[in-house]
């Protein structure tokens, strides 16, 4: 532990504020709070967000996972989980099942959360509307009115021009029916994972300066109409190390003849289901 | 086989080494010292100051040293440290009037009262590259000393009332832009703010448009001027002002033309840039770009991008784009999975639409 800096980081007023805004979140599930944002150690994009959310929770008991496309060992979730073993000297897992909280980017684990577990997400773009209205002060003004028109056309017009929803991954979500929310570029596979979940989810954007929250069991739905409802991903194949047909898999080039393999995207979930095949 | 890659720790680790082999370079050679680097690189040091919004010319110089000379890595070094400090208090405005100038030139007038002052300036080097530096020449001192307080050119027009007023306290009092998220519409005192921070390539470019008809606005540089400015602070249980010590600054007042409306005659407007060290064109872009952002308080048209608020405080920041546009690179092999599962399902389609489509025109000349 690095004892030149405060416990995991940021200073106590830091995470007072992080704190206030989190409760304001979970208070109002799916808006998007404002906050004072400050500068991390790491690159903006990189998790900052998340990092901050992290760091305002952590106590000295807690256990945490770090996850990057659901894997515990890419690089990025490498580095996080060294930054606060470094700065929180907190005891870290690979685990889901011992983890109280776990910051993740682009996944949830595949492993049902329990109630005393925290999943943080790292968000690079906590506007679902953006890349539909660039001004922010616009956005703003349609959350307030619950205007979400522009989203709900252009639902429609991927399904007139491809005959399917074109999003594939940060699929828009109504949250307890009042704030269209970015679930964070998670694939919509995860997006059922959301509803009515067990685990307090939260959601750090640091670049935007954007935090929100969906408490336990929240109502979240994913935008779909009548006649096209809401499907997620399906694979003709099976996971080649541990033969699970229900997780989400990655898709691994092995030669360059064009073989293919496709492997478990959650590696703690793989690992677990090799072992317990093994015994 | 493909086997699952583990060991991404290790890997970091080795990096690390490699990286800390490859910032070194050759280890005959001496290892370049902070004060070199704050004495013979000072503009360097100037920039990484003002866009890590911190004055400390030390840190700055080992920012710039630990970043291998990119500039934009220091920049964010001195952030990632600055993030930590504990805020003691504010400071008193500045009185730039009183600076030790050591630089002071306008565009405007011939000559103004105090005199143009070249100081030290690339302006008129040729651009020579210097194969064989030697001994610099010796420097000739100044006959007579620079007034200690230098009349602002843009207060000559003022007299005249030909050049808006800015009131002395008439802005609110601003808030810390890095402790509070920025919201929009933003008043100027905050775009300010921003600006001092953003990334000096950003706002050039962005200045540059205004002059090339995005944003129009016929600026004269009315006064650069550089030097050195006392810092005051008033602290609370003391109850009066005292000087903490003095910092470089250059700022800029640019005058621009304004063909009146919101109720205003046509009169001479105003564009403010300032900078850490000296940082003149720096202080000029930004003093445009600031111009180019008050088109709402004037009435006037808000097409250009350097007259878009949003567009421009959202992406001037060079922490937050290099931070951005970089994490291009981690794993995105979820969402790209995902996405590749999409097109196959809409490329199978298509497909399965074309033989459709065959067949419906197979029917059609058989019958």
């Amino acid at each position: 532990m690095t004892p030149s800096y405060n416990f995991a980081f940021l200073d106590e007023d830091t995470k007072r504020m992080l704190r206030r805004a989190l409760l304001k979140a979970v208070a109002i599930p799916g808006y998007q709070v404002p906050f004072g944002s400050r500068e991390m150690p790491l690159p903006y994009g990189w998790g900052t967000g998340g990092i901050q959310v992290t760091a305002a929770l952590l106590g000295p008991d807690d256990v945490l996972k770090v996850i990057d496309q659901g894997a515990d060992d890419t690089t990025n979730a490498v580095n996080i989980r060294r930054f606060f073993a470094r700065v929180a000297g907190v005891a870290t897992t690979e685990r889901t099942v011992e983890a109280s909280l776990i910051q993740t980017r682009h996944r949830i684990p595949e492993t049902p959360l329990r109630e005393d577990q925290i999943l943080v997400f790292q968000v690079p773009e906590p506007e679902p509307l953006r890349t539909l209205e660039p001004r922010e002060a616009e956005t703003r003004t349609l959350h307030a009115l619950g205007d979400y028109g522009l989203m709900h056309v252009k639902l429609y017009e991927d399904i007139a021009q491809y005959g399917h929803i074109a999003t594939s991954y940060d699929y828009p979500v109504l949250v307890d029916g009042r704030f269209l929310t970015s679930p964070s570029p998670i694939p919509k596979f995860d997006n059922p994972k959301l509803d009515r979940s067990p685990a307090l989810m939260l959601f750090g954007a640091g670049r935007e300066k954007r935090l929100y929250a969906i408490p336990p069991y929240t109502r979240v739905e994913s935008l779909a109409f009548d006649d096209h409802p809401f499907e997620i991903q399906q694979w003709e194949h099976r996971c080649e190390l541990c033969g699970s047909g229900e997780s989400y898999l990655d898709e691994v080039v092995v030669d360059d003849r064009g073989g293919r393999m496709f492997v478990c995207s959650d590696t703690d979930y793989c690992g677990r289901r090799r072992t317990e095949a093994q015994a | 086989m493909y086997v699952a890659v583990k060991g991404g720790e290790q890997a970091i680790a080795r990096s690390l080494a490699l990286l800390a082999e490859a910032r070194r370079g050759d280890p005959a050679l001496a290892e370049i010292e902070l004060a070199q680097i704050r004495e013979q690189l000072r503009l360097g040091v100037a920039r990484v100051m003002q866009e890590g919004s911190l004055y400390d010319e030390e840190l700055a110089a080992l920012a710039i040293r630990q970043a291998a000379g990119d500039m934009l890595e220091a920049i964010f070094l001195l952030r990632a440290y600055r993030t930590t400090l504990p805020r003691f208090g504010y400071t008193e405005p500045l009185d730039t009037d009183a600076m030790r100038v050591r630089r002071r030139v306008s565009g405007t007038f011939k000559d103004i009262p105090g005199g143009q002052v070249l100081g030290p300036t690339y302006d008129y080097t040729q651009r020579l590259l210097d194969v064989e530096a030697g001994a610099a020449e010796p420097v000739t001192p100044a006959e007579a000393a620079l007034p200690a307080r230098m009349p602002r050119v843009l207060d000559l027009l003022d007299a005249e009332a030909l050049i808006e007023r800015a009131e002395a306290g008439g802005d609110a009092e601003p808030f810390d832009l890095t402790r509070e998220p920025l919201s929009f519409p933003a008043d100027r005192a905050t775009r300010l703010q921003n600006l001092a921070r953003g990334d000096e390539g950003f706002l050039l470019g962005m200045a540059y448009s205004t002059q090339r008809g995005y944003a129009e606005s016929h600026p004269f540089a009315g006064e650069i001027r550089m030097g050195e400015v006392d810092v005051w602070v008033c602290p609370e249980e003391l109850g009066f002002a005292i000087e903490i010590g003095s910092i470089v600054l250059t700022e800029c007042q640019m005058i621009n033309q304004f063909h009146g409306g919101n109720g205003v005659p046509p009169q001479f407007t105003r564009g403010y840039g300032l900078s850490m060290g000296e940082g003149e064109r720096k202080a000029m872009s930004m003093a445009l770009v600031d111009r180019a952002l008050r088109c709402d308080e004037l009435a006037e048209p808000n097409e250009a991008p350097a007259q878009n608020q949003e567009f421009v405080l959202s992406h001037s920041d060079s922490v937050e784009a290099s931070g951005f546009v970089q994490h291009l690179k981690l794993p995105h092999y979820v969402d790209f999975q995902a996405e590749l599962s999409l097109l196959r399902t809409l490329n199978a389609r298509h497909a399965a639409q074309a033989r459709g489509e065959i067949a419906a025109a197979d029917a059609g000349e058989a019958s």
